[in-house]
């Protein structure tokens, strides 16, 4: 800010007054000690909110004030930024592959999984179809969106994390029907893709593309998303429809232990982390449409909204994100023999 | 190169040509000078496997292929543009020569939503075209739309100029030696033309190569149809793949350096050529 | 609208070389669509999005504290990369232009080469070097400097995306204006610095600033280069254009929409600043090119 000596003297002027007139009105980035929170798109009103209650119990309980600074964007950049040195004091994101990934650039301790309860995913939730209201080409599960004429949306598993969760999903499913083996899935899933008009690289812009530009049939989505969807674009529009089988999707948080360590700011993200597990933070995630760990806490009207179905996990169905990794997504893996031209 | 200049009178060439290349090694060259280093760790062989998978292999098409067009149908209505810009009155005339610059000024990504707004089914465009059974928005064509609107000013603000040092002498000798206006267009208009037309249509390629931001608004992003090469950067970045990033990068940063090479010589040769006459 | 300035005007067309006017009329008309189609409608559908939800929500939009931040980062990023890049333009174009010498088209090609190369690979190459994984990132990680993912390598990109505007629109006009007056000025005893303020510089003062105008626009709406370096921290390191994104993938189109029309207000004032100076200085402009 200092270096521009190069500027002509009414030009800085005039651009000094500017700057000073929106730094009156901007946030204030005080003294107070921050906090940043590196996550994936779908949380940003989660957050919001989790945030607020953080910062009012931390002021309660220490009569400290502090700042929260939140970043979203697909899972995978977001994960790349971190190992770049974005310096993140706690990642919160889509799959507990991601943060696999930081910790194997020794930003993380490898056994982070371990050291908060429930696999270190205070919420969960599912992947369900969102379409259109009445439902007009009759999805019912997995196996209706193969058939011909019916577009889905979905984005990319290369670049987003909840299309990961989408993919796995429906090679379960097409894996636990009648005479299933791997050759059956990876053909259901091949005509599944074959059927998707266009690969968001992100979780919201394939919500985008679905509910506001009006292209396709039906949106694999995070449970999370197709219920904030009918709440932003009016439950006159669109319907969720619950799959027969689904994937329990667990996101994943971890302090970064080198830059909390650096920043000497360790006490605070783990006690950033810890409060996601209180019942306050556990009602606010229900409310935001994340399946608490502990319902208990939650409102049972939010409780209720959360349809029944049989939720499989990717440790037991996968053998784990590291398999899944290099089978499905790894360059020439599955996914990529699925897109090689000809395959079409 | 020092001692390979023409002696001058003039000051400062030691100090400013000493700026110049400073400033241009450190904010561009070597930078650059990385995607090399980096994707030299491939080797030789996995670099050009690096680059000849089969979905870097469509990508590139993609790429080339939509900028080309892109280029072309620039070159035409470019060339159209500049004429009637340069040679016609009629109102409004200043306001659209001003808005040929909105591509450069316009950001991308604004310009990638306001596109995919416009084309998606349910847009002005698109519901008018949808109805034809047209598809534009997510489609490859998506992609041409893009590339068509960001390298808009190129062939019109390389021609103008040329076009404005005309002489009318030239078309009056030639039709009065006989020759119709298509033929005195033909053969004594279009030549002078050429040359300009030929840079604007190279820089409006070389433009339309790189672009991401409007571009991924309104293609598909499908892998192997509607995915350009520099999506495709961006996603082997997240993959974690540096290496295979730097590669693809290079090819195409070669690319562009061969063009502007070309660009720049053609103009060289224009300039002297001009300079005979 | 359709005022002409004389200087630029050519004679009173003859029948022999101009086109009759059916054809004159179907060019007109056919570069007239083609503006529509690619130009105004762009423009107008920002206008009319932004506006949807009324001026209140307009407004409510370009107030809010992040929309705020966001915008003050873009001015200092701009604050910073424009003056750099003018002082470039103005030596480079000094020694490419007033001086032969070997390599220059090689210079020249260089030069321009960041205007081509993909924003992506201007974020790519950033990370290359400055990333936690590059070559002088983990020093720099070890001595608390901040490079990518703060503002230094927003500017950086935003300076790399830009470098060439102010250069390129200086170059051929100083080229065309050829030494003459320089030598002259010199041999009549002028320095070098009397020489570039009192004969080259009000030579080239429009084209200069529509250089600068042009290389600012660029510069606050640049995505790609910037995405890659930015890492999206809300109200820290968060651009417009960045911003812009974010309100899009919040579902709230019209305040997307309404940043994103301050940005294409901003296009349009340089623009019609362009078309100002043309009008107004145009004879100036004509003149030295004439020389």
């Amino acid at each position: 800010m200092k270096r521009n000596a190069f500027m002509g003297g009414r030009i800085r002027n005039w651009i000094a007054a500017a700057i000073l007139a929106l730094g009156a009105l901007a946030p204030a980035a005080a003294s107070a000690q921050t906090l940043l929170n590196v996550s994936y798109d779908p949380t940003r009103e989660l957050y919001d909110a989790i945030n607020a209650a953080f910062v009012a119990d931390w002021r309660a309980k220490t009569g400290q004030a502090i700042r929260v600074n939140q970043a979203h964007g697909g899972s995978g950049a977001q994960a790349r930024a971190v190992i770049d040195g974005l310096a993140a004091d706690v990642v919160t994101l889509a799959l507990a592959y991601d943060v696999d990934a930081i910790a194997a650039r020794g930003l993380i301790a490898a056994d982070w999984q371990k050291r908060l309860p429930h696999n270190s995913a205070p919420y969960t939730s599912t992947i369900v179809f969102l379409v259109k209201r009445g439902n007009p080409k009759g999805i019912k599960d997995w196996g209706d969106l193969i058939k011909p004429g019916v577009q889905v949306i979905t984005p990319n598993p290369k670049t987003s994390g909840g299309a990961r969760w989408n993919y796995l999903a429906a090679w379960a499913w097409a894996k636990r029907q009648p005479n299933g083996s791997d050759a059956t899935a990876k053909s259901f899933v091949q005509a599944l893709y074959k059927n998707v008009p266009v690969l968001d690289t992100g979780a919201r812009g394939s919500t985008v593309t679905f509910a506001q530009r009006g292209i396709g049939d039906v949106l694999l989505a995070w449970e999370n998303e197709a219920f904030r969807a009918i709440n932003e674009f009016g439950r006159e529009k669109f319907e969720i429809v619950v799959p027969t089988i689904s994937i329990l999707a667990e996101p994943s948080i971890s302090v970064v232990d080198r830059n909390v360590d650096r920043r000497r700011t360790r006490a605070l993200a783990e006690a950033y982390l810890n409060f996601l597990y209180t019942p306050d933070a556990q009602a606010i995630i229900a409310a935001n449409h994340y399946r608490p760990r502990e319902p208990q806490y939650a409102k049972p009207a939010d409780i209720a909204q959360f349809p029944k179905l049989e939720l499989l996990t990717v440790d037991q169905e996968f053998g784990g994100w590291a398999k899944v990794q290099t089978t499905h997504f790894a360059d020439r893996g599955v996914f990529d023999q699925i897109y090689t031209p000809g395959a079409r | 190169m020092l001692a390979l200049r023409r002696p001058s009178v003039l000051p400062g060439f030691g100090p400013t040509l000493g700026f110049a290349l400073l400033y241009l090694s450190l904010i561009v060259l070597i930078p650059l000078a990385g995607l090399f280093v980096r994707s030299a760790e491939l080797g030789v062989e996995g670099f050009f496997a690096a680059v000849s998978t089969p979905r870097a292999l469509a990508a590139f098409r993609l790429t080339f292929g939509a900028s080309l067009l892109a280029a072309l149908v620039n070159a035409f209505f470019g060339l159209l543009l500049a004429w009637v810009l340069t040679r016609y009155r009629f109102p409004g005339r200043r306001v659209i020569d001003g808005l040929v610059d909105l591509p450069f000024a316009l950001p991308t990504a604004v310009a990638g939503i306001a596109l995919a707004t416009l084309y998606a089914p349910n847009g002005w465009i698109g519901s008018v075209l949808d109805k034809v059974g047209l598809k534009i928005a997510y489609t490859p064509t998506g992609v041409f739309v893009a590339l068509v609107f960001i390298s808009l000013p190129f062939v019109v603000r390389t021609i103008q100029p040329v076009l404005q040092d005309l002489e009318p002498e030239i078309e009056e000798a030639s039709a009065s030696l006989g020759a119709d206006r298509w033929q005195t267009w033909r053969f004594v208009v279009f030549p002078v033309l050429l040359p300009p037309l030929l840079t604007g249509f190279a820089l409006a390629f070389a433009r339309a190569l790189g672009e991401y931001g409007s571009v991924i608004f309104i293609a598909g992003n499908l892998p192997g149809l509607s995915e350009i090469v520099p999506l495709l950067i961006f996603i082997q970045l997240e993959q974690y793949q540096y290496a295979n990033a730097a590669a693809i990068a290079a090819v195409m940063l070669v690319a562009s350096f061969i063009l502007l090479l070309l660009i720049n010589v053609l103009q060289r040769w224009t300039a002297k050529r001009h300079g005979d006459e | 609208m359709a005022m002409t300035t004389p200087t630029l005007q050519a004679p009173p067309a003859l029948a022999t070389t101009t086109e009759p006017p059916a054809v004159r009329r179907g060019l007109i008309a056919g570069a007239l669509a083609f503006i529509a189609l690619f130009l105004v409608m762009p423009l107008a559908v920002v206008l009319a999005e932004a506006l949807r939800r009324g001026v209140g929500t307009y407004f409510e939009a370009i107030t809010e504290p992040y929309t705020l931040a966001a915008v003050k980062l873009t001015l200092i990023a701009a604050a910073v990369a424009v003056p750099l890049n003018l002082v470039f333009g103005l030596t480079a174009a000094w020694a490419i232009a007033k001086f032969e010498f070997r390599g220059k088209s090689l210079l020249i090609t260089l030069i321009d080469l960041p205007f081509s190369v993909s924003p992506v690979i201007a974020g790519l190459i950033y990370t290359l070097m400055f990333g936690a994984q590059g070559w002088v990132g983990p020093w720099l990680i070890e001595h608390d400097v901040r490079i990518i993912f703060a503002l230094p390598g927003i500017v950086l990109a935003t300076v790399f995306v830009t470098f060439p505007f102010v250069a390129r629109e200086l170059i051929p006009l100083m080229q065309d204006q050829g030494t003459d007056e320089e030598e002259a000025a010199a041999l009549l005893g002028a320095s070098g610095w009397q020489i570039f303020f009192r004969v080259t510089l009000p030579n080239v003062k429009w084209a200069l600033l529509y250089g600068v105008l042009l290389c600012n626009a660029r510069a606050m709406g640049e995505f790609g280069a910037v995405a890659v370096v930015s890492g999206h921290i809300r109200g820290v390191t968060n651009t417009m254009p960045l911003h812009i994104e974010i309100l899009y993938n919040e579902y709230k189109f019209a305040a997307s929409f309404a940043v994103a029309s301050l940005l294409a207000l901003l296009a349009v004032v340089t623009l019609v600043a362009k078309v100002l100076l043309e009008w107004r200085f145009g004879h100036e402009l004509a003149h030295n090119r004439g020389r």
